[in-house]
């Protein structure tokens, strides 16, 4: 069968017959098959790639796609309380009306004078970032919490000039995941218990793996479960005085009304944007930031762009350019640069910007009592249910976890019928901690209204008492 | 009223948006809001410690400087720097060489944007997620047509990140073998992009260079020389950013497996390919492509993003998990590969950039095979038809295989020009932006002498391209008239020449506006 092309694709202008004909006559061909002269014969594909046919209109493209979606139950027609490393956050209008905008949401790699409205909004997420974290220094973002994680981490070390790494037991698998093939063969990484009551970090098993080839202490505030790490202080001085870097990775929604981990000794900070005004998108939606104090001892050691501001020819003109452009591996350095650079995710960084000026000082401490008040509602509520308790004892910030062990019920029950109600019950750590068999991550933010809480109280209730009958 | 002149072919009158506009700081009011934040219910405040659980140690002792602003002031903020941004949408985009800046169809963004994509949460239950699951792995399949592989995995969130899950397969095929230590060099060319060198250099792996041999291939004699029993891998674009397409790739690609090495291709460039030929053809194990290249979803700034990574079913358990499997009926997420003692386990958190993969099935769907293929050629004709224009300018010329044919983009070289007037490539880009046009040199270090690299992808007309072409001619012409000229430019940007002497200094370098302050206030 002959490979045909398509003429007259609304995307594709040159596609118009006598324009194509036209060109090829420039070039002294007379079809399309005398292009790509260069790739020899024994690998040219001899036949029309086995796709499904092209749809006849924009319409019938809309309303399959739209019909695939439909098998999708969204958080906007459901309850969901599950968090997890995403959130459900409300996303004020003002983020997607800005990131929507075809300027920002087809730029690409211009320069300073083309793309400066690109420079500056990445500027001004890096500033407002570094008033958030209490820092002096933010990249540019780079893909998620864990990537994220895993520079700092190896940022860390290169400071220290040493190999070992410490990170919580208590750390979600896949992000452990994502952190150990990054840093291997390069590192090497220990796991550190946590305590089984307060769900923190074991400060005794701490102290018995520190030693002079650790680089970097890694700490989670919150803690992957939810709750604040009570230990944090020790962990860093600990850290410090085995000669180690201590890096803190930290929720940014948190930090309204939660101390900023330099307060507690961190050396660098790391987290997600996600919950700073980017919807969830299933993962999409992620989107990591690292940050130090301004010390070229650090500085030099971001693999990402950092975007700064520079003076132009024109007084009282200000402008944005790569600050020690020669670190990435854009740069002369190549494979010697620190680590590598390329595509992340910058339009999350702008909108993380949007969202922290919409909101100010206020808004994020608003939006830090409402989360605690209404997590802190749930979990009262959720733990008074018979056989139902909270698996910690520690204060947590959004998430919490409740061991469902008394109800004779396993958490995948509980779900499913949870998910029969409309409502996405909190995440199953059954199979994921040995310890937690029978526990469940519920997160509750402060898009969930006392109407939604006690619905799934009363959900919930009834469930458990299904299986009592 | 009297007849208007419209014959010009270059904007003179152009010049950019400009405001002027404050750094966001700047606008602070002490009392403004941006927005209403939604509170606890009176009862629920009232029944809960709140604030006062947060540990004594941990609470914030001052707010965030953060600035207070309304909200109309915010919106015309950033609705200002949105105009100061040259996006593709307002811009002719046949600069960017080796980056396939097309146009991203806006239906593709609105599905995106529905709440069945953008509120989903990616730890539901698989049975809410049928339909986003279904597009993931349709696109999947249609990847493994487009390249020849046997599976694909959307988690790598960009093309640099694809690299290194490359990277990872190579190193996990090896550590399967016992072999990790002895086989830790990956073998790239000058030519390939950066990360092909830098992302494997994060996995452990020593870099050893090829250079082009006088086609501009990479030199056959210097891979001989190379590959050994240390030989990983062998990294590569095809064509590189010259756009030449090296002819002698199954070569290549037979002697590193000979060795017992894998061939990994960088398939960025692979705009000008599809449905002309494929990575399984060309003799390699792996793939990826960007999906925000070749198949058109918005660069957004630089992400999100997705690189899609493809590999033989000989590497299949390899890949980072979940996998997504379909029996008939039901797709589901298959976490079979993260025990693999030897596999990578994971390269981003959760599944990839599902609105991105979503924004590549509609885009698919809308071209069909018949349309890729359009793509790829017209993709290649626009570049030809660019090529054979610019070459006929003395002041340009591209090196190697002179008056053949280059694929979808080309690295031309400015020397003659900088010779005979003193304007060099980064002059004449400055000067582009006078014209609304954007305009790349190259990658560093610059192998090709003052380089110009140019990609015209297959969404410009020829009206396009003919502009672009008349603006390059006036510049060049401007160069021997009045070269002092570009001492200066941009004229009709959004800001004056910088001065950029403070970015390597770090007593004046100011990553964010705290620095600055406290640096120069």
């Amino acid at each position: 069968m002959p490979v045909k092309g398509f003429q007259r694709h609304p995307y594709i202008p040159n596609s118009v017959p006598a324009v194509e004909t036209e060109m090829l006559r420039e070039l002294g061909l007379r079809s399309l098959e005398e292009l790509h002269e260069e790739v020899p014969d024994e690998i040219v594909l001899k036949r029309p790639m086995a796709l499904p046919e092209a749809f006849g209109s924009e319409y019938e493209l809309r309303r399959h796609v739209e019909g695939l979606l439909r098998r999708n139950r969204s958080c906007a027609d459901n309850l969901c309380f599950l968090g997890a490393g995403c959130y459900q956050h409300y996303v004020p209008a003002i983020c997607d009306e800005i990131n929507g905008k075809g300027e920002f949401l087809t730029a690409y790699g211009g320069e300073s004078y083309n793309d400066f409205g690109r420079f500056q909004a990445l500027f001004e997420f890096e500033s407002l970032m570094a008033e958030l974290v209490d820092m002096e220094v933010v990249n540019v973002p780079t893909m998620d919490y864990a990537q994220a994680a895993a520079t700092a981490i190896r940022m860390g070390c290169r400071v220290a000039g040493r190999r070992g790494v410490l990170v919580p037991a208590s750390m979600d698998r896949e992000k452990l995941a994502v952190i150990r093939n990054y840093c291997t063969p390069d590192l090497e990484l220990r796991e550190v218990a946590f305590d089984k009551t307060t769900g923190c970090m074991d400060l005794a098993d701490l102290r018995a793996k520190l030693s002079g080839d650790t680089g970097v202490v890694y700490l989670e505030n919150p803690v992957y479960f939810g709750m604040f790490e009570r230990n944090a202080r020790e962990i860093a001085e600990a850290a410090h005085s085995a000669g180690a870097q201590c890096v803190v990775g930290v929720d940014p929604i948190t930090l309204g009304v939660v101390a900023p981990p330099r307060a507690y000794g961190a050396d660098i900070v790391c987290g997600d944007v996600q919950p700073l005004g980017i919807h969830m998108n299933y993962g999409g939606g992620q989107s990591g930031f690292m940050a130090t104090m301004d010390d070229p001892k650090y500085v030099l050691e971001f693999p990402s762009r950092l975007f700064g501001i520079c003076c132009t020819e024109t007084p009282g003109e200000y402008a944005f350019a790569d600050v020690a452009y020669d670190r990435t591996s854009f740069g002369h350095l190549r494979d010697q640069a620190k680590e590598y650079v390329g595509t992340q995710t910058a339009l999350w960084g702008i909108t993380a910007g949007v969202y922290l000026a919409t909101m100010g000082p206020e808004g994020m401490r608003q939006v830090g009592e409402t989360i605690l008040q209404n997590a802190q509602y749930a979990a009262q509520k959720l733990a008074a249910l018979p056989g139902v308790s909270l698996r910690f004892d520690t204060p947590f910030f959004e998430e919490f976890v409740l061991d469902f062990g008394g109800t004779g019920k396993t958490v995948a029950e509980i779900n499913r019928a949870l998910l029969a109600r409309g409502i996405f019950g909190g995440l199953d750590l059954s199979n994921v901690f040995p310890a937690l068999n029978g526990c469940a991550m519920y997160c509750v933010t402060e898009v969930h209204t006392k109407e939604d809480i006690d619905t799934l109280i009363h959900a919930l209730r009834e469930i458990l008492q299904e299986g009592a009958e | 009223m009297k007849k208007i002149d419209r014959s010009a072919k270059v904007r003179t009158g152009f010049h950019q948006a400009k405001w002027d506009e404050p750094v966001i700081f700047e606008l602070s009011q002490p009392g403004e809001r941006g927005v209403l934040v939604n509170r606890a219910h009176p009862e629920v405040a009232a029944a809960v410690p709140g604030l006062d659980a947060i540990p004594a140690f941990l609470r914030r002792a001052e707010a965030p400087a953060l600035p207070e602003i309304s909200q109309p002031r915010v919106l015309r903020h950033y609705a200002r720097l949105a105009q100061e941004t040259l996006g593709a949408d307002v811009n002719i985009e046949i600069g960017q060489g080796t980056c396939t800046v097309k146009y991203s169809p806006k239906v593709n963004d609105q599905l995106a944007n529905l709440p069945q994509m953008r509120e989903m949460h990616p730890l539901q239950d698989e049975s809410t997620c049928q339909g986003i699951m279904e597009i993931m792995y349709r696109t999947g399949e249609y990847m493994c047509e487009i390249s020849g592989m046997d599976r694909f995995t959307f988690q790598p969130g960009g093309g640099s990140q694809g690299i290194l899950a490359m990277a990872s397969l190579v190193y996990s095929y090896f550590k399967a073998r016992g072999e990790e230590a002895q086989r830790n060099e990956i073998i790239t060319t000058i030519y390939s992009h950066p990360s092909d060198a830098a992302a494997p250099h994060v996995k452990g792996f020593k870099i050893v260079y090829l250079h082009p041999d006088a086609d501009g291939y990479p030199d056959y004699e210097a891979l001989k020389a190379a590959v050994s029993e240390r030989t990983a891998a062998f990294f590569v674009a095809n064509p590189e950013d010259t756009g030449v397409y090296n002819k002698n790739v199954l070569q290549f690609t037979r002697l590193v497996h000979e060795a017992g090495g894998l061939c990994a291709y960088d398939q960025a460039n692979a705009n000008g390919l599809l449905g002309v030929t494929r990575a399984r053809e060309a003799g390699f194990d792996m793939c990826f492509f960007n999906l925000h290249k070749t198949f058109s979803t918005p660069h957004g700034c630089g992400g999100p993003a997705c690189g899609a990574v493809g590999c033989t079913a000989a590497l299949e358990a390899f890949l980072p998990a979940p996998l997504i499997r379909f029996d008939g009926t039901t797709y589901r997420y298959d976490y079979g590969n993260a025990a693999n003692p030897n596999g990578i386990g994971k390269i981003r958190e959760f599944n990839g950039v599902a609105p991105v993969i979503l924004k590549a099935y509609a885009w698919i769907r809308s071209l069909g095979p018949e349309g890729l293929y359009q793509v790829a050629k017209t993709a290649v004709l626009n570049n030809n038809y660019l090529f054979k224009k610019l070459m006929e300018l003395p002041c340009v010329d591209a090196p190697y295989i002179p008056g053949r044919q280059r694929v979808e983009q080309c690295r031309y070289t400015l020397e003659t020009l900088y010779r005979e007037t003193g304007v060099g490539t980064a002059d004449v880009q400055r000067r582009m932006m006078d014209f609304g046009l954007h305009y790349w040199t190259s990658h560093h270090p610059y192998y090709v002498p003052e380089p110009m690299t140019l990609e015209p992808t297959e969404t410009p007309s020829k009206a396009d391209i003919d502009e672009y072409i008349e603006t390059l001619k006036y510049v060049f012409d401007e160069a021997y008239r009045d070269p002092d000229k570009f001492k200066h430019a941009p004229y009709q940007s959004v800001c004056h020449r910088l001065d950029e002497s403070n970015m390597d200094d770090p007593d004046q370098w100011a990553v964010t506006w705290r620095c600055y302050l406290k640096k120069f206030r």
